[in-house]
């Protein structure tokens, strides 16, 4: 117990930082991840090859080689001088957008073909089929596994903490530098993370409940 | 991917997703043409920069790195895999007891960050209690625990997924609970999870790479070495490409495994209506998803 209060300073500004960049992440990702999906299942051929390519670029790529990019090939490039929170923001949606494209074209696939066929005999465009007939079903469907992603990108922020983010994964180093027991305080960090996780739970059931589609 | 979520173009819908494609290539290529101008203007592609991946030393090295990386990856998979069979065993088992156990130890190990793990096992044992635990063996061990935590919902989720009827039937026939298990239950639990199983092994591959931040000597580490040897000009952005394109290879290597796998086994008459490959696929990222999030068991 001692080890948590009396470094409470350190422990509140990690877990400030995780939430920041888990909230950048989240929603950057979820939006790049739709438009991913979108671009797979369009009727033009070249953006779907690009979702493609990109899905399997970023799936098959250790998110550390992505944050290693970001802090020290990306500099570099000498493009524009972005601070680390935000190279670490880009590579985790990039990374995570290529996971929840995948899910949501599930979702996509869930939606009986009727649908898009019935509103295609109304007359709507592809555009229109998609953002007001099959999408808005396709996303109530994979809510589970949305917001499940969405807590594995919360874990998986702890890695920006390897590339020196002010983040709740680097809390055993000050620790270790203060002289207090790094076990008992990553146990501390642990339970942390759990606690974090269940209101992201307590959303999925909520928006599960409520959103489930009758079919 | 079917075509149902649209018409087949007309000749003005041909016209119109042509003109899509070209803008969409224009705005790809310039994305890839800025990147290449960048690395132009800044001296990346100078051929010293690049003479490094000549160098048979450094190749030696890089051979060495990839053999670390594989060999982690190769024992943490087959102890995720040990370890996973045990938990969804117990989690499976009728006693109480046992269940309870294993639940807590599988939801645990899912909801605390990989690399909180592995700094537990590498700072915290090792520094904190006294034990000591190299790199290598955090990176094999955190990955077996957390991957072996997914690794188990896998397979009891594929054993839950059977018809009672299975189960049911063996028991008629009077096998015993480990018969009904082993011979009637898992077979066709295997068979349909092998995809996922084998997803799973390419995330266990990708988080190899998560020894680096413990300097466990793997690709990554090796990376960030040359990658700051002034001698070679430090070439850290073309080491890193070489990494992506080395892990990238392997992963699909692995992937390809599955997908093969996929098509021979996905032969069974519940292969949905539309296009097996996606709705597998799909059905693969959704399960995937909810064994890693370690979120909300399903209700």
């Amino acid at each position: 117990m001692n080890v948590l209060l009396d470094n409470i300073d350190l422990y509140a500004r990690g877990f400030l930082g995780t939430i920041e960049l888990f909230v950048v992440a989240a929603i950057g990702s979820l939006v790049l991840g739709t438009i991913l999906a979108g671009f797979r299942v369009s009727p033009v051929p070249v953006l779907r090859t690009f979702g493609t390519v990109y899905v399997n670029i970023f799936r098959n790529t250790p998110l550390t080689l992505v944050l290693f990019f970001m802090a020290f090939a990306y500099p570099r490039l000498e493009i524009a001088d972005i601070s680390f929170f935000w190279r670490a923001s880009i590579g985790l949606v990039l990374y995570t957008s290529a996971f929840i494209c995948e899910v949501v074209r599930s979702g996509i696939n869930t939606v009986p073909v009727g649908q898009a066929e019935a509103s295609r005999a109304l007359g709507f465009t592809f555009g229109l089929t998609m953002s007001q007939v099959v999408f808005p079903q396709a996303i109530r469907s994979v809510v589970p596994p949305l917001t499940n992603m969405q807590i594995a990108l919360l874990k998986n922020t702890t890695i920006a903490a390897g590339f020196s983010v002010v983040e709740s994964g680097g809390i055993y180093a000050a620790l270790s530098e203060r002289g207090y027991n790094v076990f008992v305080g990553l146990m501390w960090v642990a339970l942390g993370f759990i606690i974090l996780v269940v209101p992201l739970t307590l959303l999925q059931r909520n928006l599960d409940r409520r959103w489930r589609t009758a079919r | 991917m079917t075509a149902v979520l649209y018409d087949i173009p007309g000749p003005r819908a041909r016209v119109r997703n042509g003109a899509i494609g070209v803008v969409g290539s224009v705005v790809v290529l310039g994305i890839i043409a800025f990147v290449l101008y960048r690395f132009a203007v800044t001296g990346q592609f100078d051929a010293r920069l690049w003479t490094w991946i000549t160098y048979v030393n450094i190749q030696y090295i890089l051979l060495g790195a990839l053999g670390n990386t594989l060999l982690a990856f190769a024992v943490a998979a087959v102890l995720s895999l040990a370890f996973g069979a045990v938990f969804a065993a117990g989690r499976l088992s009728d006693r109480a007891w046992l269940r309870g156990i294993s639940t807590t130890i599988v939801e645990f190990f899912r909801a605390i960050p990989l690399l909180v793990l592995i700094f537990i096992l590498f700072f915290g044992v090792s520094r904190g209690l006294g034990l000591n635990i190299t790199a290598y063996w955090s990176v094999v061990i955190g990955l077996m625990l957390y991957n072996g935590s997914v690794l188990a919902e896998v397979f009891r989720a594929g054993v839950n997924a059977l018809p009672t009827g299975q189960s049911e039937a063996a028991y008629a026939l009077g096998l015993r609970k480990t018969q009904v298990m082993t011979n009637v239950l898992l077979p066709q639990a295997l068979r349909n999870m092998l995809p996922t199983i084998l997803s799973q092994l390419v995330v266990v591959l990708k988080d190899t790479a998560l020894g680096f931040i413990i300097l466990y000597p793997e690709l990554l580490y090796q990376a960030r070495f040359l990658g700051s040897q002034g001698q070679l000009g430090a070439p850290i952005l073309q080491v890193a490409m070489v990494i992506a394109v080395i892990y990238i290879a392997m992963c699909l290597i692995l992937s390809g495994l599955s997908k093969l796998l996929e098509r021979r086994l996905s032969r069974s008459p519940r292969s949905g209506p539309t296009d097996p490959q996606a709705m597998a696929d799909g059905a693969n990222a959704v399960l995937i998803a909810h064994a890693q999030g370690g979120g909300a068991p399903a209700i």
